[in-house]
């Protein structure tokens, strides 16, 4: 995503990048276009979705944010046309929304509300298998598609099938409504602040599931809340919506937090976006100190000259499988001839490359280790970060975000 | 003679009056059923039209049932019909007012949600709305068939069929022979026939709330 969208969507309403000028829709195969949507309800003077145009890419996750009055439920809900547009063009998977009869299309695009909106007089099987019912799918494959979602969100197909929505928890029960939504594979999913009546703990292990659920499935999710920290969390892309669905920035969270399109964008962020970006950027994402490697089976000699050569002053030794083990200090492998074996000092327990920068912080503080070792999955070792590593990564993210700024 | 042995010597004239009244309460409130779900589904969408229908069915139960009946004659003549349309117009009042209430009571959401997963129209009526709002329901059918056995009664004054014959019969000869065995063998008949109609609908409430919507 260029910046120049980003900025331009504060005053143009021209919120999907580059994509949306050129030829190609910019959308994808399952993606969703808005051009120049409009709703006004009788009555009343100024429209409660104005002149929005939009694209949102296949396979993303974009949140609409706002406070309650900005439109965005309205825009959400004009996508499946669950309320009407007064004017202009909505584009859902490559066909024409308006063209369709809106309960297929319905159908073909997963929606789930907040207190999941089960029918509480069916079972779980039931409320999951509704859509494919309406498809006219044989009793077998029904089924079968049922307990395949039931497994997808975590609840054991056996045990939850039978039962009534009552019987669940609230969380348990968001789950049924996102097995529901699932139903007939759909390529897109409007969810309109789904989690929003659940207790912060139920709230936090649904959001995971549902970022574990994306990597899987890569729906186009159009997402409607009003927490910007679940915005930050979720988001592919973040839609940030003032009054009459203005949108005052489409961009990606680390963007938004970086480079607020306007005042506006500022005052909903409400400060505090360095911590935000620690937040919510991954260790993964920052360039990380290289320090000289050595196994334990190296020659003493040869590790000294490494570390000689390098301005860092100690090495790292890996084992047989990559993952790291100790520093090796030129005073620990001083005289030694040889391999350098179990010399040196253990390394503290390593960062993983998907923790958050702010949970790296955490651990870089907590811990004795100015240097903490970074590993990526199964213990591979990736590089080094100190706190130093942390602060640049910021600045940069920062330094980036003001030379973007500036017109080039 | 004691009650006992006019039961005994009655029995069938009891057992065509009883079953007479049971059919009659059952035929009229079934109808009554079928006409209130339709007002009911016709209106409950609109508040105005809710009230108005609320309250034209509230008017006529306000009418006094032996003036209703009285007033059938001229139209009706004597009998069956007019007993039958009284009946079922008064049975109109608690099904059209829970019918209404328990539609409106539906969560505007769970219709939200039906809407959105792609629901007809006619799906979510039949598939979400009647049977949310069908203990509702049911429970105003409850009244108006307990309504319907104690009005039954004063249908006899319209030469109508049921239990009443023996009621009024009974208070029209009070004095004389058998009057207090008639007059309480109508009543005691009546008031088993609606707690066996009362046991039915506990037994149908329960074989037709789904277990997730049960109290």
């Amino acid at each position: 995503m260029s910046d120049g969208g980003a900025r331009e969507a504060g005053g143009a309403r021209e919120a999907g990048g580059p994509a949306t000028a050129a030829e190609d829709d910019g959308a994808g195969r399952g993606g969703i276009r808005l051009i120049n949507v409009t709703k006004r309800y009788p009555g009343q003077g100024t429209p409660a979705v104005d002149d929005v145009t939009m694209t949102i890419r296949s396979g993303e996750i974009v949140v609409l944010l706002g406070p309650s009055g900005s439109g965005k439920t309205t825009m959400m809900r004009l996508i499946n046309r669950l309320i009407e547009p007064t004017s202009g063009k909505i584009i859902v998977a490559g066909q024409d929304a308006m063209g369709l009869d809106p309960t297929e299309l319905r159908r073909h695009i997963g929606y789930v509300i907040q207190n999941a909106g089960l029918f509480p007089h069916m079972t779980v099987a039931t409320n999951v298998g509704l859509v494919p019912q309406m498809l006219k799918w044989d009793k077998k494959r029904i089924a079968e598609r049922v307990d395949e979602l039931l497994e997808l969100v975590d609840l054991d197909p056996a045990q939850y099938r039978d039962r009534y929505p009552r019987e669940l928890s609230g969380g348990q029960q968001q789950r049924v409504g996102v097995a529901r939504a699932l139903g007939a594979d759909p390529p897109a999913m409007l969810m309109d602040e789904p989690f929003g009546a659940l207790d912060p703990i139920t709230r936090g292990n649904l959001q995971d599931s549902l970022l574990r659920l994306q990597e899987e499935l890569g729906k186009t999710i159009v997402f409607v809340t009003h927490d910007i920290d679940e915005a930050l969390k979720l988001g592919d892309r973040i839609a940030i919506l003032d009054k009459g669905s203005r949108v005052a920035q489409y961009a990606t969270p680390q963007e938004i937090l970086l480079n607020p399109a306007d005042a506006y964008v500022e005052q909903f962020l409400g400060g505090g976006q360095a911590m935000r970006l620690l937040q919510f950027s991954r260790v993964a994402d920052v360039p990380l100190q290289d320090v000289p490697r050595a196994r334990t089976g190296d020659d003493a000699a040869d590790v000294r000259r490494r570390i000689e050569d390098s301005e860092i002053g100690f090495a790292i030794v890996l084992d047989e499988r990559d993952r790291p083990v100790r520093w090796a200090h030129p005073e620990d492998v001083e005289g030694v001839s040889g391999p350098i074996g179990e010399r040196g000092m253990a390394v503290a327990p390593p960062i993983r490359a998907r923790d958050t920068l702010q949970q790296a912080l955490e651990t870089l503080i907590q811990i004795e280790h100015e240097w903490v070792p970074v590993v990526g999955p199964r213990g591979v070792y990736r590089g080094t970060v100190t706190l130093g590593t942390l602060q640049n990564a910021i600045k940069d993210m920062k330094d980036r975000a003001r030379t973007r700024r500036r017109p080039s | 003679m004691n009650f006992w042995e006019y039961l005994d010597s009655r029995r069938e004239r009891l057992q065509f009056e009883t079953w007479q009244h049971a059919s009659m309460v059952f035929q009229c409130v079934l109808a009554a059923l079928v006409l209130g779900l339709l007002i009911g589904l016709a209106v409950y969408r609109s508040g105005r039209l809710s009230a108005v229908a609320t309250s034209t069915a509230g008017v006529i139960f306000t009418v006094p049932s032996l003036a209703l009946l009285g007033l059938l004659i001229t139209p009706l003549g004597l009998g069956v019909a007019p007993s039958v349309v009284a009946l079922t117009l008064y049975s109109l009042l608690p099904i059209v007012r829970n019918t209404i209430v328990g539609l409106a009571g539906v969560d505007r959401t769970l219709v939200d949600a039906a809407r959105g997963i792609g629901m007809t129209r006619t799906a979510i009526l039949l598939r979400v709305e009647l049977p949310l709002a069908w203990p509702v329901i049911l429970t105003g059918v409850r009244v108006s068939t307990q309504l319907a056995m104690g009005i039954g009664a004063i249908a006899a004054y319209v030469s109508g069929p049921g239990l009443g014959e023996q009621i009024f019969s009974g208070l029209a000869r009070l004095g004389g022979a058998n009057a207090i065995n008639m007059t309480l063998a109508g009543t005691v008949l009546i008031i088993i026939l609606a707690l066996l109609f009362d046991g039915c609908f506990v037994l149908i409430g329960r074989l037709t709330t789904p277990r997730g919507v049960r109290v």
